[in-house]
């Protein structure tokens, strides 16, 4: 067999942990802010974050056929002001589509049953995805032309895929890393001022804590609720970019998987905390390289879940959730 | 509570008892067969919804150009053909509910005489014991997971537990796995590869043929570093790319299909500029995989095992057939779309026999199916042995150039 412990390797899961952990950590950051504030889990989040990255794949596409870039030099050079511009881009459309769909499905129900959102959470989630199905299917080259809905697409390369550690490294790290720690790092700080400093921001916490006393104050809750769907979309459609370009795949079935792990990251840390979401993606992340190099990829959904069980036995709020005061 | 059960058994027999008498009375009272039914149905079961359906979709018109050839008529009698879906959107996969729900639908629906499907080995499983209890003779165009019908190569109750009723009635126009994971540590071999990683899906098709090949790696001496389960809806594949690259193998082999992330491991191990050659068996031998792996990661680095050759270099009446096919439908066909139309025109065959015997029922069909033998078609000549398989065992080795497969070795001719 081969050496058990190599630095080398270990440096290169670590890489790799993070830079998944991160996307993982963007999504998970629209649960736990939805959660935080009208204690709904937008089960659609995931669906949401793919229909993104068909958007993004399709602007891509538009800008091949437009001889905007070349198709032949993808992966050779960089295009990055294409890629702000798509997570720009497509961070506003998820935005809007988030606000969108909480104004239809989940704003009439917001004084019915918990579970009557859930439930509307799950077939908004059913009717996305299929959205997603029917988007791929549409005869567009980048899309496969038309023949195949359901296939995986290929994303091209936005930026060089050549190593910035020197070709001869057994360390790959590429742009790909680097632009998701450009992108997320600022977001996630960006996002922590604003709830921190700002009076939407303040608004925003003062709802999480006691809806009822808010109003009182004087806080529009609907516009809280409104802007923390906003935002949660679009650090969605934000990763959405990141990983269809890191991965370089675009599936109508990649909502799920992406929502379930952002989703368990977000209860890991803490549903309901900012810096708890940013921590359970890391750690996901992370364990699930460690996993895959040290344990074998077979058992890494089970290392993850069991990580998850192990954490809520000791903590039921997570890493860093606060303990919740029963409301009366 | 434990007399119910017998009760219930003890009216079951005399139900059985008084039925067969009934029977018995009737043929004995009519000497004469019964006339030949004015039309009669076949079916077939296969993925028609997610990534394999080019392929399906290829196949269903192989199926259709054989009953067009005929005029869709055996001997006079009508004969109906029914395309029926086997995968769900949820899954983007065959579904073993629906492929339940599909079979108990066939055995229902006495017009039907036989049962085309499945294209995975997996749905197979679920529908071969139903269909065999109930007497319908099925026969698979794209199964090659051997245990199925090959005692010998997959558990220990394998291929007895697909056959309650302890005859045969399942068939299958492709060579198994067994002959294909040998032809692919063959070709490894040929590579020069002394250390191989082995992955596969987790699936009937893709872990059975992952074994075959690790069992096969080892008697060529070469060594087998790793044998690990994918997560098949795992983002990426990098950390295992990783692991590949540690371990200096200079082949890794995934028994897996374009369905079950194959192009993403492509992908991954092109991105983790891993120098190793991969080899995938012929789930991924559709365009969908060059699709979603795009050329660049599959061009002089992947190679596709496959039991056939591809739809133009096919020889005699393949030639006929994959003329005729482009003439007709515009486009290339698939790789199975062969296999379709090949599964077609045994069953079709078959019926023409049992109808001039002059009975066209479910049993007759079946014993014809069975009969088959130096059967001429598309993919040559060849009859069914013992078990229900293909004589035939030509196998290729593909790659991707240009964005299209190219064969690269043709074995077993």
């Amino acid at each position: 067999m081969f050496e058990w412990f190599d630095t080398d390797v270990f440096l290169q899961q670590v890489l790799l942990g993070l830079s998944n952990g991160m996307i993982i950590a963007l999504i998970a950051l629209g649960y736990t802010m939805v959660y935080g504030i009208i204690e709904l889990i937008n089960f659609a989040h995931g669906d949401l974050f793919m229909l993104g990255s068909f958007l993004a794949l399709t602007l891509v596409g538009a800008a091949m056929n437009c001889g905007i870039i070349d198709p032949a030099l993808m992966g050779a050079s960089s295009h990055w002001w294409l890629l702000g511009t798509l997570v720009l881009i497509c961070g506003i459309f998820c935005g809007g589509l988030n606000l969108v769909i909480d104004r239809l499905a989940y704003k009439p129900l917001r004084n019915a049953s918990k579970l009557s959102q859930l439930v509307a959470a799950i077939g908004v989630s059913f009717i996305i995805v299929n959205l997603g199905l029917f988007w791929g299917g549409l005869p567009m080259d980048v899309l496969g032309g038309g023949g195949a809905a359901a296939a995986p697409k290929d994303f091209p390369h936005l930026v060089s895929d050549i190593n910035l550690l020197g070709e001869d490294s057994f360390v790959v790290m590429t742009w790909n890393d680097i632009v998701i720690f450009a992108v997320t790092i600022p977001l996630m700080i960006a996002l922590t001022l604003f709830v921190s400093y700002t009076k939407l921001g303040m608004a925003m916490r003062a709802t999480a804590q006691n809806v009822t006393a808010a109003r009182l104050m004087g806080v529009d809750v609907n516009k809280v609720i409104a802007a923390t769907f906003a935002i949660g979309g679009f650090l969605g459609g934000a990763a959405s970019v990141l990983y269809a370009n890191y991965n370089s795949t675009v599936s109508f079935q990649m909502g799920f998987r992406a929502g379930m792990d952002a989703f368990t990251a977000a209860v890991l840390g803490g549903i309901g905390s900012l810096p708890g979401a940013m921590l359970g993606g890391l750690l996901i992340g992370f364990v699930r390289a460690m996993s895959d190099q040290y344990v074998g990829s077979e058992w890494t959904n089970v290392v993850v879940f069991s990580l998850l069980v192990f954490i809520l036995i000791f903590r039921p709020t997570g890493l860093l959730g606060r303990k919740q005061r029963e409301k009366v | 509570m434990m007399n119910r059960p017998m009760h219930r058994r003890t009216a079951l027999l005399l139900a059985s008892v008084l039925g067969s008498t009934l029977l018995l009375g009737a043929a004995s009272v009519q000497d004469t067969p019964a006339p030949l039914p004015k039309s009669v149905k076949i079916v077939s079961s296969l993925p028609r919804t997610g990534s394999a359906n080019a392929q399906t979709t290829s196949m269903v018109n192989g199926i259709r150009m054989a009953l067009t050839e005929i005029g869709g008529k055996v001997n006079g009698v009508e004969v109906l053909y029914e395309d029926w879906d086997d995968a769900s959107p949820q899954r983007g996969n065959w579904d073993p509910a629906i492929e339940a729900a599909n079979a108990d639908k066939g055995i229902a629906d006495a017009m039907v005489v036989a049962y085309i499907g499945t294209y995975n080995s997996g749905a197979s499983k679920v529908s071969m014991p139903k269909l065999n209890a109930a007497g319908l003779a099925m026969i698979s165009p794209g199964n090659t997971y051997p245990g199925l019908t090959k005692p010998g190569f997959g558990e220990a109750n394998e291929p007895a537990v697909y056959r309650p009723s302890g005859s045969i009635n399942y068939f299958r126009v492709v060579p198994t796995d067994d002959v294909q994971g040998l032809v692919a540590a063959e070709f490894a071999k040929s590579l020069n590869a002394t250390k191989v990683f082995v992955l596969h899906d987790r699936e009937l098709y893709g872990q059975g043929i992952a074994q075959v090949f690790e069992k096969s790696a080892k008697v060529l001496g070469m060594e087998v570093v790793a044998f690990d389960g994918l997560d098949t809806k795992a983002a990426n594949y990098k950390a295992i790319a990783t692991k590949i690259k540690q371990s200096k193998a200079e082949v890794v082999f995934y028994g897996g299909t374009t369905q079950t992330n194959a192009a993403q491991l492509a992908k991954d191990l092109l991105a983790q500029k891993v120098d190793a050659k991969l080899i995938v068996p012929d789930g991924c031998f559709e365009e969908a995989f060059i699709k979603a792996a795009g050329p660049k990661a599959l061009e002089g680095r992947c190679y596709i095992t496959f039991g056939g050759v591809e739809p133009k270099l096919l020889g005699g009446k393949g030639q006929e057939f994959y003329a005729s096919y482009k003439t007709l439908y515009g486009k290339e066909p698939e790789a199975y779309a062969a296999y379709g139309y090949e599964a077609a025109k045994v069953v079709l065959t078959a019926m023409e026999r049992a109808a001039k015997k002059g009975t066209l029922t479910r049993a007759a069909v079946l014993a014809e199916i069975g009969a088959t033998k130096d059967f001429s078609g598309a993919l040559g000549t060849w009859s069914f042995d013992e078990n229900g398989d293909t004589t035939n065992k030509v196998m290729s080795v593909n790659t991707v150039k240009d964005g299209k497969f190219e064969t690269v070795k043709v074995v077993g001719n």
